[in-house]
Parts: structure tokens; C-alpha cells; sequence
């Protein structure tokens, strides 16, 4: 999961990016990723002086972050309707793979960047309408047949995955035009381009999630579905609306990457995956962390299967942490109301 | 006396039973080779120790939980075993055995503390579980194979060899095997206090706690016992192949996981038979098997064996859909 070659570029780069969602009043679980994020830093700092706290780690991090990020928001949507969709990755290479056939087939070889840029957008608007199609496909089992999400993607995942291994018959496509070069390594105003994508694709999705109907009601089938259906929402709907949506995710995911995901980062986040709960500002910052963590041990050449160990250890950890906080937190709450009920008796 | 009305299916089993007679009969008709008693046995075999994996974790499926770990553990207990036979001289092999399940015991048990204890939902710490031991396991190893194990344990036995004519087949210790565990799981769940005990839990925790049953035994006891079958699983492996290959078995968790969802268990808990679970397991390898022998080919399989998956989910879930319109199970 953690096996991916690094881009390291020279290039100077605002290292703060983190937090960009659309909620600025600070929860909990922002402060703790904050802070678990300074104290990553900051033990990377003293254990590599000179060494981890540079332009080139964060430049690196800022180009590996959008390929994850985008995986796990296409996660996320789905999780927050107490499902789980684990067809992104064949959805994302499957939609790549069309959009590359288009470049192919239709793209002349000597093409202006103008013409390349048409291409670009039939090519994403065909992905879209395929990925529309897998999404549709999959939200409908899922609210029409009643099986568990697990399992309808589950399902979905070998078709699609044999479909894109059938037409590609297993080979790697090269030869893709400047302009998705441009897109996945270059920098505007001296931020990779990958991950103003990912930022924008972040803020629009926390806007749609918070601020439109669609968005609460996808929250509120997480928290109980039943309510939801005999509140007069039809749930059915929301069901297929959010696995069109993550798989339209994926399609922009397929774009910035073909590289290997991790999903467990959604949890991190504050994710309940019960479903119901969580916001954007916490996956973002989640996967900052996560990616901080695997860079600096990458820096520290250390093998990517212990990152994947520290992974492990790292999500236990924080969620114990967070058990140990809210119990505190609860008995704390009780002895204030105690000691306020007896002050109150005469 | 014949009742027609029996063959309507009842239940997910039943459903799944007739998908099954489909697959085979449609393969019988396609390919002469399918059903054959060589065959059918290199199949079941071959899917053994995913059939013990399943079981396994139909129990755990059953408390309404989830693990995705097993599949590592595994791994974790060939690698710690062949270890101490080739390196520290363990000879005895019920002395291995016996260890072996104590060690996948212990890992899930070490779950079940964790999301009892901690509240933490199951599939979130099997997860991390999962990534910590294979990534300990490789890290550790280098992801090195180990060839030189003891005799005992890789030597092939004729368990239960059997006469068809002139023809010479034996039963084998991996399906004796995974027989037995299924026998040991219904026995479990059908037959005593415990398993109704754990399909309670898997009903509803809170109702199950209010009666009386202590919550927190039992989930120590349904990962403890996937934990133990992922162990007997892993050392059938290593019996059927004769090496300890750290990566082999990891990867293939969602696999099993599918195959006994398939066969009727509920990811919400309390739902599910060891029958379907068999069934889910092996329509899933009578499906490659099958498809293997009419000549498909692997690149075609997938999209093959996704459509066949599709279709047995909607025809098990359909029913059961017309009685609740919402949610999932």
C-alpha cells in the first residue's frame, strides 16, 4: 500500500495546506489530527535534522497526497452512508483507461494544446457517463436488491476489474498527450497541479455535503435509514446518487493517479463508520498525516512494509486514544452535573 | 411421498442450493470433464482451506462482527511454526498443532479485546490488525519463503483412499479436514448454549446483555475460535503446498468474506447457516473450475464470475427485499 515511488521536485512550496474545509469553527477531532500532524513533524524534524524539514519533503507530499486523497473522498461518501464501496480502485482504473483509448485513438499525435485540451474534456465527460453507468449499477443493487454494500461492490469490483483486464489484456498503455503530463506533475503559482484539484474536488464536496439537500440526507440514511425512508426521503435515490457520485470521484481519481490506495486514512479522519458522521476537514487532514508519516519514514529508509505495520499501530493507537477521551470526557460531564444537582438542592 | 412444494426454496440457502444446481448442471452439459470424481476432488481440495477460513469467520459473522485479519494471522502462525521447527528443534507435531491454534487464538483474541474493550467497530481494528502483522510479517522475514520443513508436516497422507473401478482416489487431509471444522462449527452454533448464545449477540448486543449473556466472553470466544481456524487453515496450506510463503494467503480475505456473505451470513450479525457458507465458498470455485475447463479465457473469467455474483445476490436478496423495502443486511 505504501510502495510508491516518490516525485521529488525542487520547487518551493507553501507548506500550509491543510484545513480547507468549508466549517472553520474547530471540532475536536480537527485540534487532535492538528496536533497529532505537528507532533509527526516535529519528531521527523529531530530525528532528520536538516534532512525531513525541507521544500523538496513537502513538495512530495503535496504530489503523493491527491492520489490517495481522492480514493478516499470517493470512500468517504459512501462510508458516511454506512456503506462501503470497494470498487474505486477498477472503477478509477477502468475510467483511466477509457480516457488514455481516447487519447489513442482520436488524439493526432502533433496536436495543439488547445485541440489536446477538447480531447481532455470528451474524454472526462465519456469517463463521467461510464463511471455514471457503474455507479448507477451499483447503487441500484444496493437499494433495489437490499445486499450488503460489501458485498454489491464486492461483485461490481471483479466485473469491472475484469472488463478493464479483458480490454487491456493485463498491458501497461503509454504515450499520453503533454497535457495529462501537465496535469500530473506540474505546478500553478507554485502548487502541484494534482493537488489543486484535490483541494477544489475537497472543498466542493464538504460544500455539497453541508450545505445542500442531497448532502443531508446522504447523512442522515447513515445515521438511520429506516427514519429516513418514513420521513418521506426517498432513499432509494440517495442510495444510487451516492455511488454515482463516488464512482464520478473516482473518474477525476483515475486522472490524477493510477497509483495503489489506502482507505483506512477515512477512519483516521473522524469517520464514524457507522455512518452519519464525519467531515471533510478531518479526512483531508488525516491524510496529510498519514502521508507526512509514510514520507518521513521513506526519508528515514525504513521498509514500506513496516510504514504499513506503522499504519496499523498508528490508526489502533489514535482510535484508543479517542475511546479513552470520550470516556473521560462522558465521566467528567456526569460529575459536573452531579455536583451542580447537589448545589442546587436546598 | 413426493411434495413438489418442498423444492420451492424456503430461505438464502435454498435459493443459493438451486444456483449452484444450475452452475453444475450447465457445466456438466458444457465440458465432460467437470463432473468427475477427479475433478470434484482436486476443486474441493483446492478451496479447503478457504471453506476453513470461511467457517471461521462465520462465527464471527454470526456475533454481528467482522474480521478481516484472519488471513495474516494465518501467515503470522506458518511463518512462527516453521520457524521453530527449522531453527529451535519443534518435533512433536500435536505439540505444533496445539500451539499453532493457541497462537491464532490468541491474535484473535487480541481483537475481540480491542473492539469489545475499546468500542471500536471490528472491521476498523481487523483492518489495522491486519496491516500491522503482515506488514511485522514482512518486514521481519524480508518476505523470504521457507522450504525446509519438517516431514511430518508436508509429507502427503492417504486419508481415506477410496476404489471406482480400476480408478485409485483418496478423500485427503484437506477436505477431512475442512469436514471437520464444519462439523465442529454446527455442532457449535446448532447444538449448544454457546451458539444460540452468539446468535443472540448477533440479533441485538444490548437485548443479549440485558439477559444475561456476558457480551464480552463471547466475542473473546467467536474471535478466538476464527483465530484457531485461521490457524488450522494456514497449516492445511502448508500441508497442501510444502512451503510457508508469507504473502500467499494475504489478499484473499475479500474473497472469503464474499463467499460467506454469499452464502447467507449477515455483516449485520445473527443471520446465516454453516450450509450456505459451504455453498457460498464453493460456488464461487465450481465457477473458476468450471470455466477454466470450457475454455474461457482468464481475462474473460472475472467479468464472468462478477455477473454470476450479481446475479446470486439478487436472486438470494430479492425475496427478503419484498418483505423490508429499506436498508440493507
Amino acid at each position: 500500500m505504501l510502495t510508491k515511488t516518490k516525485s521529488l521536485k525542487m520547487k518551493p512550496l507553501s507548506s500550509k495546506s491543510g484545513g480547507n474545509g468549508p466549517r472553520f469553527n474547530i471540532d475536536s477531532t480537527t485540534l487532535s489530527l492538528s496536533l497529532l500532524l505537528v507532533l509527526v513533524i516535529v519528531g521527523f524534524s529531530i530525528a532528520m535534522p536538516g534532512r525531513f524539514f525541507t521544500d523538496s519533503t513537502f513538495m512530495s507530499v503535496a504530489f503523493q497526497l491527491p492520489e490517495l486523497g481522492l480514493l478516499t473522498l470517493a470512500m468517504f461518501i459512501p462510508i458516511l452512508s454506512g456503506g462501503l464501496n470497494l470498487c474505486i480502485i477498477a472503477t478509477s482504473n477502468l475510467t483511466s483507461l477509457l480516457m488514455a483509448w481516447v487519447f489513442l485513438t482520436w488524439l493526432p499525435p502533433q496536436a495543439s494544446l488547445a485541440l489536446q485540451a477538447v480531447w481532455l474534456t470528451v474524454a472526462l465527460v465519456g469517463a463521467m457517463i461510464l463511471a455514471i453507468a457503474i455507479g448507477m449499477l451499483t447503487g441500484a443493487l444496493v437499494a433495489y436488491v437490499g445486499a450488503h454494500p460489501i458485498l454489491v461492490t464486492l461483485a461490481t469490483m471483479t466485473m469491472v476489474n475484469g472488463i478493464g483486464i479483458y480490454l487491456s489484456r493485463g498491458a501497461a498503455i503509454s504515450g499520453m498527450p503533454d497535457i495529462v503530463r501537465y496535469i500530473g506533475s506540474d505546478t500553478l503559482l507554485g502548487i502541484p497541479v494534482p493537488l489543486i484539484i484535490f483541494l477544489a474536488t475537497a472543498v466542493l464536496i464538504a460544500v455539497f455535503l453541508e450545505r445542500t439537500r442531497l448532502g443531508k440526507y446522504i447523512y442522515m440514511s447513515g445515521s438511520n435509514i429506516n427514519a429516513t425512508h418514513f420521513s418521506g426521503v426517498n432513499t432509494h435515490r440517495v442510495l444510487i446518487a451516492i455511488y454515482v457520485l463516488s464512482s464520478m470521484l473516482c473518474v477525476i481519481a483515475g486522472l490524477v493517479m493510477m497509483a495503489r490506495f489506502n482507505s483506512l486514512a477515512i477512519i483516521l479522519g473522524g469517520t464514524d463508520p457507522f455512518g452519519g458522521f464525519g467531515r471533510v476537514t478531518g479526512v483531508v487532514l488525516s491524510l496529510i498525516v498519514l502521508q507526512v508519516i509514510s514520507t518521513g519514514l521513506n526519508l528515514l529508509n525504513v521498509s514500506p512494509h513496516f510504514s504499513l505495520a506503522m499504519w496499523g499501530a498508528v490508526l489502533i493507537v489514535v482510535l484508543a486514544l479517542k475511546f479513552f477521551r470520550q470516556r473521560f470526557m462522558q465521566k467528567r460531564a456526569s460529575r459536573i452535573s452531579a455536583a451542580k444537582a447537589r448545589a442546587a438542592l436546598p | 411421498m413426493l411434495n413438489l412444494n418442498r423444492l420451492r426454496p424456503a430461505s438464502n440457502e435454498g435459493y443459493l442450493a438451486w444456483v449452484l444446481v444450475v452452475v453444475i448442471v450447465t457445466f456438466s452439459l458444457l465440458s465432460d470433464q467437470f463432473l468427475t470424481l477427479q475433478n470434484l476432488l482436486d476443486l474441493s481440495e483446492s478451496y479447503a482451506v478457504s471453506g476453513i477460513f470461511a467457517l471461521g469467520l462465520f462465527v464471527v459473522l454470526v456475533t454481528g462482527g467482522i474480521d478481516i485479519s484472519f488471513a495474516a494471522v494465518a501467515s503470522v502462525v506458518q511463518y512462527a511454526i516453521a520457524t521453530l521447527a527449522i531453527h529451535y528443534g519443534l518435533t512433536s507435531p500435536t505439540g505444533t498443532i496445539l500451539l499453532a491454534i493457541a497462537i491464532g487464538a490468541v491474535f484473535g483474541m487480541i481483537n475481540a479485546i480491542l473492539i469489545y474493550c475499546l468500542r471500536i467497530v471490528s472491521i476498523i481494528v481487523t483492518i489495522s490488525m491486519q496491516s500491522l502483522l503482515f506488514g511485522m510479517l514482512m518486514w521481519l522475514t524480508n518476505g523470504t519463503s521457507l522450504y525446509d520443513l519438517p516431514e511430518w508436516l508436508v509429507t502427503p497422507l492417504q486419508v481415506l483412499p477410496f476404489n471406482v473401478g480400476t480408478q485409485h482416489y483418496q478423500i485427503g487431509l484437506p477436505l477431512m479436514v475442512m469436514l471437520a471444522v464444519a462439523g465442529l462449527t454446527w455442532l457449535l452454533l446448532n447444538k449448544t448454549h454457546l451458539g444460540r448464545q452468539l446468535f443472540a449477540v448477533g440479533g441485538d448486543q444490548e437485548s443479549a446483555r440485558r439477559i444475561g449473556i456476558r457480551v464480552g466472553v463471547l466475542h473473546l470466544f467467536a474471535y478466538g475460535y476464527l483465530g484457531a481456524m485461521a490457524a488450522i487453515g494456514g497449516l492445511v496450506q502448508v500441508y497442501r503446498v510444502g512451503e510457508v510463503v508469507p504473502n500467499a494467503l494475504v489478499g484473499g480475505e475479500l474473497d472469503v468474506l464474499a463467499a460467506a456473505v454469499l452464502g447467507g451470513a449477515s455483516l449485520n450479525g445473527g443471520k446465516g447457516s454453516v450450509g450456505g457458507t459451504l455453498m457460498g465458498v464453493f460456488l464461487i470455485g465450481l465457477l473458476k473450475n468450471g470455466l477454466n475447463l470450457i475454455g474461457v479465457s482468464n481475462y474473460f473469467m472475472n467479468i464472468v464470475i462478477g455477473v454470476v455474483i450479481v446475479v446470486a445476490i439478487t436472486v438470494t436478496h430479492y425475496k427478503k427485499r419484498k418483505e423490508t423495502d429499506v436498508g440493507f443486511a
